[in-house]
């Protein structure tokens, strides 16, 4: 390529050459493949969570197609004559009954059934995962706040997709989670009561919710979700991958292997190993065994009702909260609803979706990031992450009380009123164990650079002293471990301007003053030039 | 801070670097500076010739088998039986399908194995180096800026925008409203709820009908006598009115749907609830009252009855009340008595809204 000259004019001779070069000159193609064929992508194992979720969602297409094909999404009556004998003259849906034939009489509809629950749990695994590694690297911070918010949406629309579709079978199990849904809207202050009798045309349970959610969850959402993949994966191309701090590697650079072939093969090889993955998971684990449900009846119930994963904090949080209601001029307010359903996810959403903001606003950082954190060497950040998986951790193991219960031989009502003090006391705890263990790691990071790395080595000094010889980093490493910065707390002094005029809004900054003390008041220094000198000095003595 | 004090001297007493050979790592100029990409450090691949056949080999293998799978995974399609008789056993998996299980595990190494086999394609065969790219600065220059406002406010301009409030006025008014249509039209999703969220299909004299009885095509059931029940038992019963309730059985089942349950009278605590039950047997909703799941599980003991869903706990023997849960109210209890046959039929209907509670139900 470089042997030619500008005005030298390239002629397509392989069939390949000539497709490219006809839409080339149709499109102009060859401008954005100069660009993109060999654009870097940096290499490290948790990059390929967010893959994980991409590839799920391109198998939930794919399978849930196939689906469509089969499913009946109508709450008309039949009677049930399909080759699923115990249930053989049973009255019940048409979305039941096809949801039996896929499962008994569609070849392979079983397998694309499994297969389809399974990925929509690795789909939402995969998120949280992911979220979770963004959120402790420091991954969201600028420029990325708008993707961070834009994976938030997708978390969101992935929990609600879920639900709609674990909702269409009409399988006992998934009736009580409507049922249990449409209780909760009914606590809804003033147009609860309007929003259910819409959402279901009337009663619960009619006949409108079946195929009301499987518009949503065929088309709706999944059209918003493909939507936000675009805009997130064209975020993520265009502002390019974020990296680890290492020698070569900088805030102006990214380091790592092209993606054409490298990335193509690897990233491309991946979509197989876990659509495989999830086809193995199908074809061995059952899931949801609709057929030893039975359809939706409301009077009836089986004993130890579980929701899938990602429904289990919500309802944790239901079964945990203590019965409140107000009962005031002639209405009811149920807190004992109110609370676990919506201020509670309120709160902890809320929180997820502004943390990028609140963190910068307390910082007060303006410059690109393009360097991840190590966890360690933000604390507070680390431990107030830890904070929310432990207080979310508590919600989901409420939501299993009753099967703890029975297979622990343990009285419901002591786990619930633990869980009611844990989900306050253990984050907490987690948050100040969170910190105590990364400063504990800043601490020994700090005296491997300063010390060097235990060599095994014992050494048995003339006056009988024993002590292990250390051997200093290559400077590699040294950099790697001191690239981070330390922040350090504010005081009032600078939030006041050049002349010592304090800031317009004083309050403001007193308080973004003590947030800075809280987040930055405790650290641990990096080693400097000089300590290192006096260390590796020392050595001499 | 006090960790800094405390880490030095702990640096100093323990872990001194006695013995380090003084030449080796120590760092001339700033020590923590970024000595730049490290040299590539060859895989065997990259200079034997032999490992590198066999990476070849081993990704046309995994090539191969994908194929073969993906063929098996046809084959077994048409020749595996898709019945209900036709079952493998895998351990410690249980029973399953065995269409499903031979799909499932042709479909997963065809796929799994196509991946693999690009994978370690990739990471054996196709280069490791590592090469830096530059980042595009993200904020435009300030010249871009500036020539964008001005472009930007050449628009504004040539539109008239802040010339014509009246055009700008109504633009704003007439856009705010036009999105209203698409919550109006919404209006017919359901009808308004009414009084229906505090009506049961219980009156005076209606017959309580055995869930048990009610027969497959739901049109047929038998009521239940008091003999019929023995002290300890709990009986599901419905209204009469659900045999005829054809597309609507299920609506009003949700909110119909009644518990009969025997005890000895002596057990009851509350005078009211003796009175409204028949001998002994009274009848409560099955609704629960937190968020409408049937109550199921009957402790005969104490008679005590927890909702399996988020274990609200109800004492039968005293006017339904909760005694542990997210549950605030008490179940509903419904007088009966019996009808000239004999017949347990509802005195009157409930006296409060069953189910869950909603804003209007006060």
């Amino acid at each position: 390529m470089s042997t030619h000259t500008a005005d030298e004019e390239i002629v397509p001779t392989t069939l390949g050459g000539k497709a490219a070069d006809y839409l080339d000159q149709r499109l102009g193609i060859a401008g954005a493949a100069k660009k993109n064929l060999r654009k870097i992508f940096p290499d490290h194992w948790s990059f390929m969570l967010g893959e994980i979720c991409l590839y799920s969602f391109i198998v939930l297409l794919l399978s849930g197609i196939f689906l469509t094909l089969f499913f009946t999404p109508s709450m008309g009556d039949v009677t049930y004559n399909g080759s699923y004998t115990p249930l053989d003259g049973i009255r019940m849906s048409e979305a039941y009954a096809s949801t039996l034939n896929i499962s008994f009489d569609v070849r392979g509809g079983l397998l694309m059934r499994q297969i389809h629950h399974w990925a929509a749990l690795v789909f939402v695994m995969a998120i949280m995962v992911h979220m979770l590694r963004i959120f402790f690297t420091g991954a969201f911070r600028k420029p990325r706040e708008l993707n961070w918010l834009i994976g938030f949406g997708l978390f969101v629309l992935a929990l609600a997709e879920g639900f709609c579709g674990y909702s269409l079978p009409d399988d006992l199990l998934s009736g009580t989670g409507l049922r249990i849904l449409q209780g909760m809207l009914l606590a809804i202050p003033i147009v609860g009561t309007y929003i259910s009798y819409f959402l279901f045309g009337g009663m619960f349970p009619g006949q409108d919710i079946v195929p009301r959610l499987f518009t949503v969850h065929i088309l709706l959402v999944p059209g918003l979700i493909l939507a936000l993949i675009t805009a997130h994966l064209i975020l993520v191309f265009y502002q390019k991958h974020t990296q680890w701090a290492g020698p070569g590697r900088t805030d102006q650079n990214v380091v790592g292997l092209p993606l054409m072939p490298v990335y193509m093969a690897k990233a491309g090889g991946f979509f197989f190993v876990v659509f495989g993955f999830i086809a193995l998971l199908g074809g061995l684990v059952t899931i949801n065994p609709i057929w030893l449900y039975g359809p939706y009846v409301p009077t009836q119930i089986t004993a130890g009702s579980q929701p899938d994963f990602y429904i289990g904090f919500f309802e944790g949080a239901l079964r945990m909260m203590p019965n409140v209601e107000w009962n005031f001029w002639g209405h009811t307010l149920s807190l004992n609803i109110l609370v676990p359903f919506a201020i509670v996810p309120a709160v902890l959403f809320g929180g997820i979706a502004m943390y990028p903001f609140l963190e910068a606003w307390i910082t007060g950082d303006k410059r690109e990031h393009h360097i991840l954190d190590r966890p360690r060497n933000m604390p507070t950040r680390t431990a107030i992450g830890v904070a929310g998986v432990t207080f979310y951790g508590v919600g989901w193991f409420n939501g299993g009380n009753d099967l703890i219960a029975t297979h622990f031989n343990l009285s419901v009502e002591a786990i619930t009123w633990t869980a009611r003090f844990a989900i306050f006391i253990l984050p907490i705890f987690a948050f100040w164990l969170t910190r105590r263990i990364c400063f504990g790691l800043q601490r020994r990071d700090r005296d491997k650079v300063l010390h060097g790395r235990e060599s095994g080595i014992i050494y048995r000094s003339p006056e009988g002293q024993f002590s292990e010889i250390h051997t200093p980093l290559p400077q590699g490493d040294l950099h790697t471990l001191t690239a981070h910065e330390v922040h350090r707390p504010l005081t009032l002094t600078e939030v006041t301007d050049a002349n010592g005029v304090p800031a317009p809004n004083v309050r403001r900054a007193k308080l973004r003053a003590k947030m800075t003390q809280w987040y930055f008041g405790e650290r641990i220094e990096k080693a400097t030039e000089e300590e290192y000198r006096e260390a590796i000095s020392s050595g001499h003595h | 801070m006090s960790g800094d004090t405390e880490l030095q001297e702990h640096g100093s007493a323990q872990h001194s670097v006695h013995g380090t050979e003084p030449s080796h790592g120590v760092v001339e100029g700033n020590p923590f500076a970024d000595p730049g990409l490290p040299e590539h450090q060859p895989r065997l691949t990259d200079i034997d010739e032999k490992a590198a056949k066999r990476s070849e080999r081993i990704v046309a293998g995994l090539f191969l088998l994908s194929a073969v799978a993906t063929i098996a995974f046809m084959v077994c399609y048409t020749e595996v039986p898709n019945n209900t008789s036709s079952i493998v056993n895998f351990f410690p998996l249980g029973a399953m399908s065995a269409s499903n299980f031979a799909l499932g595990v042709t479909l997963g190494v065809a796929l799994f194995s196509m991946g693999a086999g690009a994978i370690y394609w990739a990471r054996t065969l196709m280069t490791d180096v590592e090469l830096p790219q530059e980042r595009h600065e993200l904020e435009s220059t300030a010249e871009d800026k500036a020539v964008a406002v001005s472009e930007f406010q050449q628009g504004v301009e040539d539109s008239a925008w802040k010339q014509r409030p009246l055009i700008r006025r109504t633009l704003i008014g007439a856009m705010a409203v036009l999105p209203l249509p698409a919550l109006w039209i919404l209006r017919d999703l359901g009808p308004l709820p009414g009084t229906s969220q505090r009506q049961t299909a219980w009156t005076a004299g209606e017959l309580i009908i055995n869930d048990t009885s009610i027969s497959l095509d739901g049109t047929q059931g038998s009521g239940i006598k008091p003999s019929d029940i023995e002290v300890g038992t709990l009986v599901s019963a419905s209204p009469a009115a659900v045999l005829t309730a054809g597309d609507t059985t299920n609506d009003m089942m949700s909110m119909s749907a009644i518990l009969l349950v025997r005890m000895d009278p002596a057990d009851i605590k509350s005078q009211q609830e003796i009175d409204w039950g028949y001998q002994g047997i009274v009848a409560f909703s099955k609704i629960c009252t937190h968020v409408g799941c049937p109550v199921q599980l009957y402790e005969q003991q104490t008679h005590h009855m927890l909702c399996p869903c988020h274990q609200s706990t109800f004492d039968l023997s005293d006017d339904g009340k909760v005694i542990f849960g997210p549950a605030a109210r008490s179940l509903p209890q419904l007088p009966i008595t019996v009808n000239a046959d004999g017949y347990l039929v509802a005195k009157s209907g409930f006296d409060q809204p069953v189910g869950p509670s909603f804003w209007e139900r006060g």
